[in-house]
């Protein structure tokens, strides 16, 4: 069975079409990359995922049941921003999940809870190098360390699937080697399945198992809000060549001037 | 030459430049009292500082002839404990209402346009509503003080909580947070420093009650005090009251803004991050 099922998915806000007849069967522990121009959909379709949207028609099912209509720890989310929590240090920030569920009314752990639960961060943090920041602010970290912060505190959690927004969106090029790297190690490790949005089709075309594009087929240049994006390639990494690239980056016009521009803007935004 | 705009003051030029209009408005203020007792020595409006030294001396040294009490002290406790009773509800008031109509949609939709008509109300109109419900006693002045600043103490958490990024807010119902988790670990916790920072903005409106409440019915207190001397013109009490209640609310806003950067460290690296 496959762990996550879309169904003709849709999705409509007041008279604009978002999605339509999004059909996707994923397996447990693939990595999807998720690829598209701006405005086709995939954020919409990543919360779903979450459980803050739900679809305006078809079928999302999670393990051959009704999506969750809200986010739960099965769950875990990196945003491009503000994924970490600015009032706790870097190894509180990773411990709150530990905490929340040990403690129900207060939240927080003591004594001997309190040390496991700061050796098993530790350990996490570890593996993604933030060791040497444990009694930091966020706001002393740089944005690449934000981010590993914020993947380390969502897979303390051992969620089933992890969904990432653009995680990487705001970081310099050399940074994102470095990330790269730190998350297809952990997603070796932990076996966890990955959702992960990207504007960089590189980036989708050698990062986990699997490139979904999201794009519109149909396009009505009087009504551009008439019709919804459909996922229009659904490629195994791997089996991708030149070829196929040019062919999503003609389509989806992803061409490298939008991608420079767009990480301009975000370095702009970013810090 | 470098523009105006681009010129900036050394440490010590800028300290003078900042004592500058403090010294000029006592040597103002010295010059004309000369003028007019030079003219009148009787000239209550503009005293000398020998006496208005001899007036604070008489109120903060010499204990009243009527009551035994050091007159300047026992002023300052009673407005004081007012004051504090006041702020501390409001403050409680607004962080509890301003989170749950902040955070939690129900909660907002039934009671904020009641806040919001609430907070329209001039406070000193129902200040006669307070004496007659609550008598003359400690109770209205505290209650005036309340009604005046928590509207807007609640209406300011309720945004600073929204303002909060929504990332968070999910980020921890995927760590498994319940609503009452998110308010005790994420919410309440950011909201204190901004609270703070709301506390000291209505420190200004919270003194005002508190003086008009004490010059319309009390038997003791800073305000009542400046306005029971009113009556025969006594400038060298009423000066000296003016200066210290201005003193006190700006010892209580450097002491709250020096607690809220010891207690949250963190609180204003964020904003700088954010911007």
């Amino acid at each position: 069975m496959s762990l996550i099922e879309a169904q003709n998915v849709g999705k409509v806000y007041g008279d604009s079409i978002v999605l339509e007849r999004v059909n996707l069967k994923v397996k447990e522990g693939e990595f999807c990359t998720l690829v598209g121009a701006s405005g086709c959909g995939k954020t919409t379709f990543l919360k779903m995922l979450l459980g803050t949207e739900q679809p305006s028609s078809g079928k999302l099912m999670l393990n051959g049941k009704q999506f969750p209509q809200e986010p739960d720890q099965d769950r875990g989310i990196v945003f491009q921003r503000y994924s970490v929590f600015p009032h706790l240090t870097v190894l509180q920030n990773v411990m709150l999940g530990e905490e929340l569920a040990g403690s129900k009314f207060l939240g927080r752990l003591f004594g001997a809870a309190r040390t496991r639960a700061k050796e098993n961060a530790k350990a996490i943090l570890e593996s993604v190098g933030l060791t040497h920041a444990l009694d930091k602010y966020p706001a002393e970290l740089s944005g690449g360390m934000q981010q590993r912060l914020a993947i380390a505190q969502s897979l303390i959690k051992k969620p089933k699937i992890l969904l990432l927004d653009e995680p990487f969106g705001a970081l310099d090029p050399g940074i994102r080697a470095d990330m790269h790297e730190l998350i297809l190690d952990l997603w070796k490790q932990t076996q966890v399945t990955i959702f992960m949005i990207t504007h960089d089709l590189k980036e989708g075309f050698y990062l986990g198992t699997r490139l979904l594009v999201f794009d519109k087929t149909r396009h009505d240049p009087e009504f551009p809000n008439a019709y919804g994006a459909q996922i229009t390639y659904d490629i195994p990494v791997g089996k991708t060549d030149k070829r196929i690239y040019e062919e999503i980056n003609q389509a989806t016009h992803l061409d490298p001037v939008d991608l420079k521009i767009k990480a301009e803007k975000n370095a702009a935004m970013g810090n | 030459m470098k523009r105006l705009i681009n010129q900036q003051p050394g440490k010590v030029l800028a300290a003078w430049l900042g004592v500058l209009p403090f010294v000029i408005v006592v040597v103002i203020y010295l010059v004309a009292s000369d003028m007019r007792l030079a003219e009148n020595p009787d000239d209550k409006l503009l005293p000398s500082l020998q006496s208005i030294g001899d007036s604070v001396a008489r109120l903060a040294l010499e204990p009243s002839k009527r009551t035994g009490e050091l007159v300047l002290w026992a002023d300052t406790i009673s407005s004081l404990v007012r004051l504090g009773l006041g702020i501390g509800i409001s403050a409680l008031i607004g962080l509890m209402f301003g989170i749950a109509t902040g955070a939690i949609p129900y909660v907002r939709a039934n009671l904020s346009p009641f806040i919001t008509a609430i907070s329209m109300i001039p406070p000193m109109a129902i200040l006669p509503i307070l004496f007659i419900v609550f008598g003359l006693g400690e109770l209205s002045k505290v209650v005036l003080i309340v009604i005046g600043i928590t509207p807007f103490l609640i209406r300011d958490m309720q945004l600073r909580v929204r303002e909060l990024p929504s990332e968070q807010i999910i980020k921890a119902q995927s760590l498994g947070a319940s609503t009452w988790q998110v308010v005790i670990r994420v919410i309440l916790p950011q909201i204190l420093p901004r609270l703070i920072n709301a506390v000291r903005l209505s420190l200004g409106p919270a003194w005002l009650f508190l003086i008009a409440a004490e010059a319309i019915a009390s038997t003791d207190g800073l305000g009542y005090r400046i306005f029971l001397v009113r009556r025969y013109l006594a400038m060298d009490v009423i000066l000296p009251y003016v200066v210290w209640i201005t003193f006190l609310a700006f010892l209580m806003d450097v002491l709250l803004r020096v607690a809220s950067a010891k207690l949250f460290p963190w609180y204003g690296r964020t904003e700088g991050a954010k911007a």
